[in-house]
């Protein structure tokens, strides 16, 4: 069948392996911790990349992980002990489980263990697991004389994260207000909390979060549409099409001007993305540390500030459905 | 990607896959619609009940969806007018302690009333006493069933005499035995405490994050019946002013903790009722007085009664029950919340009146017979 064009196609469909690309070394020495070997698989291929490793873990790396793992396990042998040590009931009730926050009343201070405290020392190990990571992808971008884009991306997620486990608990006075682990509690959290500090629709910090979120999604969409569909010139080399701007880019940056009157540049776009992307979590975490801090109800704080229509028609069935009388 | 000796055989055997890929294709995603719409329902549904101002989203569907199949079952027959001289079951019958004011007539009358609406299947001895002759003692209160009975016929009477804002919020709607029990000896959709339902924790650990019918099979505590509805614990988590400044750990604040358990209980309400959040609430502001619907204060007063009658009436029935009527955990009576009348629709019985033929529950004093 040639109706369609095979290499037209999310996966990859034609592989060529040949000598391991094993990467260059530099005066930082950012080869002393890489990997020796390498493997190749046809699977990995499908979808990126062939080649795997070699990997450089290094000591934040190694920390990371570590820590990372307790947490994971302690939150586990949690979950298996609520359940009695029992598998099946393990993974039956996985998405129900959780490792719970502290109850209120020990506010600041460390909770007996069944009550928040294996919780509190899960939380600290996470705490340098993910602070740990983000000292590995800082000092691998200066190793390989990057720009740090990636690390400060990361640490606007990061942001977020301390605010909701660090910066809030403290300024609330109480542990108890972490996120639960576990699937569906984590969620449970995200409703009450909501409901709790009376709407957090009517927070504009998360109005703005929401915006950024939803315009990440969008600009991703639509620059990687517009990419492929000018790869046909060349445009899939976007680094030469910054710096030499050829029929590819015209005709995508034309093809937008024509839309909407505006389009992003070859490298502008990729500001844009970054920026909405960091944002999402910047607003976030300022609307989250506002929240039960300086505003207890977001829906009287909003109509106090003329953010919240007052709708004048009654409330109750009887009213529109006269026949349910 | 695939060994070469798959790619030859390929090469060798050109097949058309495309015909049948489209072909399962379609058939498939034509059984995956069809089960879609089987499981949530027409998309093009617009059978809405509107329950608040336009462009609020307050709209619930339609009240009715389908018949309540306990009403067709419902037994029911008008009170008989008092014969000259026809005396009252008090003067008849030993032991007659609550209805001793009816007459003999209607006193029969409600009696086999309560069998058809409690026990169908096993008649009058479900509470009454056979003798060793074969007779029934009617008055022994051997049967702790009989005992249970008329403390249930008081707590009718109590709920129409005093809770008549909520029973005939609408109209007058009333409760009887069959409200609750419907053909059933012990009613369905009872509850008794069950936590704490996580092994080896404490605190908010300890009471949710467990599938249980006390949770709505939610990961939500399942202590809200227990905790609102006989401990009277407040309900109401938020601040009615933009700043407060209260502290979690303060007594008597509202935690995030506290709001999972009130929104466990508003899940059971929903349930419970077969409505959603806006058949009372305009979900943007819950606590908000001037967006409540009317049916807010019909639940409300339902809330008070509930916690009435479990803590004046079921509760302290306990050391009647044996040991199987009892709950799992504490051993505690039966009690019971809105679904033990409600059973899913947003009226009990769909709004059938209960009491109009039965004004013997209807008030602790007897009624006169025209």
């Amino acid at each position: 069948m040639s109706w369609w064009p095979e290499y037209q196609n999310i996966f990859t469909q034609v592989q060529v392996q040949g000598a391991p690309e094993m990467g260059m070394d530099n005066e930082n020495q950012i080869a002393r911790e890489r990997t020796e070997k390498t493997t190749f698989s046809a699977l990995v291929g499908v979808l990126g990349n062939a080649q795997l490793g070699p990997i450089y873990l290094g000591g934040f790396g190694v920390v990371s992980l570590v820590t990372g793992t307790l947490w994971l396990n302690i939150i586990g042998f949690n979950m298996l002990s609520q359940v009695g040590w029992s598998i099946p009931e393990f993974i039956r009730q996985l998405f129900w489980l959780a490792l719970e926050p502290p109850s209120p009343e020990y506010g600041l201070r460390m909770p007996p263990l069944n009550d928040g405290g294996w919780f509190m020392i899960a939380s600290f190990l996470l705490l340098v697991s993910v602070l740990s990571w983000w000292a590995r992808s800082y000092s691998l971008a200066q190793q390989h004389k990057m720009g740090k884009h990636v690390a400060w991306a990361f640490g606007a997620a990061i942001w977020l994260f301390l605010v909701l486990g660090l910066f809030r608990p403290i300024l609330m006075g109480s542990w108890s207000e972490m996120v639960p682990y576990g699937i569906f509690p984590h969620l449970d959290w995200t409703t009450a909390f909501s409901i709790r500090y009376g709407n957090l629709y009517y927070n504009p910090f998360h109005a703005l979060s929401i915006v950024f979120l939803y315009g990440s999604v969008l600009l991703f969409a639509m620059h990687g549409a517009t990419i492929l569909a000018v790869t046909r010139y060349g445009g899939d080399r976007e680094l030469e099409q910054i710096y030499d701007r050829g029929t590819a880019s015209e005709r995508a940056g034309l093809f937008w001007r024509w839309t909407m009157g505006f389009n992003a540049t070859m490298e502008g776009i990729h500001r844009w993305a970054w920026w909405f992307a960091v944002l999402t979590p910047i607003t976030g975490g300022i609307g989250i540390l506002l929240t039960g801090t300086v505003v207890d109800n977001w829906f009287i704080w909003a109509q106090e500030h003329y953010f919240a229509p007052t709708y004048l028609e009654p409330y109750g069935y009887e009213v529109y459905v006269p026949e349910a009388n | 990607m695939f060994p070469k000796w798959f790619n030859d055989w390929n090469n060798k055997n050109p097949t058309d896959i495309y015909g049948p890929a489209i072909l399962v294709g379609t058939l498939g995603g034509a059984l995956f619609v069809a089960a879609m719409v089987a499981s949530y329902g027409q998309p093009f549904n617009d059978d809405f009940t509107q329950t608040g101002p336009r462009g609020t989203g307050m709209q619930i569907a339609a009240l009715t969806v389908s018949t309540d199949p306990s009403i067709a079952d419902y037994y029911t027959e008008e009170p008989y007018p008092r014969d000259e001289g026809e005396p009252l079951a008090g003067e008849v019958y030993e032991n007659v302690q609550v209805l001793g004011g009816v007459t003999d007539g209607n006193f029969n009358r409600l009696m086999n009333a309560m069998t058809n609406w409690v026990s169908p299947d096993e008649g009058c001895l479900y509470c009454h006493v056979e003798t060793a002759d074969g007779d029934i003692n009617y008055a022994s209160d051997d049967n702790y069933t009989k005992v249970v009975s008329r403390r249930m016929i008081q707590m009718t009477q109590y709920i129409n005499e005093e809770w008549s804002d909520h029973v005939n919020a609408n109209a007058e709607v009333g409760v009887n035995c069959y409200t609750c029990h419907r053909g059933q000896a012990v009613p369905s959709d009872i509850w008794f405490r069950i936590d704490p339902v996580v092994r080896d924790m404490e605190g908010w650990g300890g009471v949710q994050n467990r599938a249980t019918p006390l949770s709505q099979f939610t990961s939500l505590p399942s202590d809200a019946l227990y905790q609102y509805l006989f401990q009277t614990e407040p309900i109401n988590v938020h601040d009615l002013e933009s700043r407060v400044g209260d502290r979690p750990s303060d007594e008597g604040v509202a935690t995030w903790q506290d709001t999972e358990r009130t929104y466990s209980l508003m899940n059971y309400f929903s349930n419970s009722l077969g409505v959603n959040c806006v058949f009372c609430h305009n979900s943007r502001a819950f606590y908000d007085p001037s967006q409540y619907t009317p049916q807010w204060s019909t639940a409300s007063l339902g809330i008070l009664m509930v916690q009435d009658l479990n803590i004046d009436y079921l509760d302290p029935l306990g050391p009647v029950y044996p040991p199987e009527r009892l709950g799992p955990v504490y051993a505690d009576a039966p009690k019971a919340a809105c679904k033990t009348c409600h059973k899913g629709y947003n009226k009990p019985m769909q709004g059938l009146n209960v009491i109009a033929d039965w004004p013997e529950l209807a008030s602790s004093e007897p009624p006169v017979y025209e």
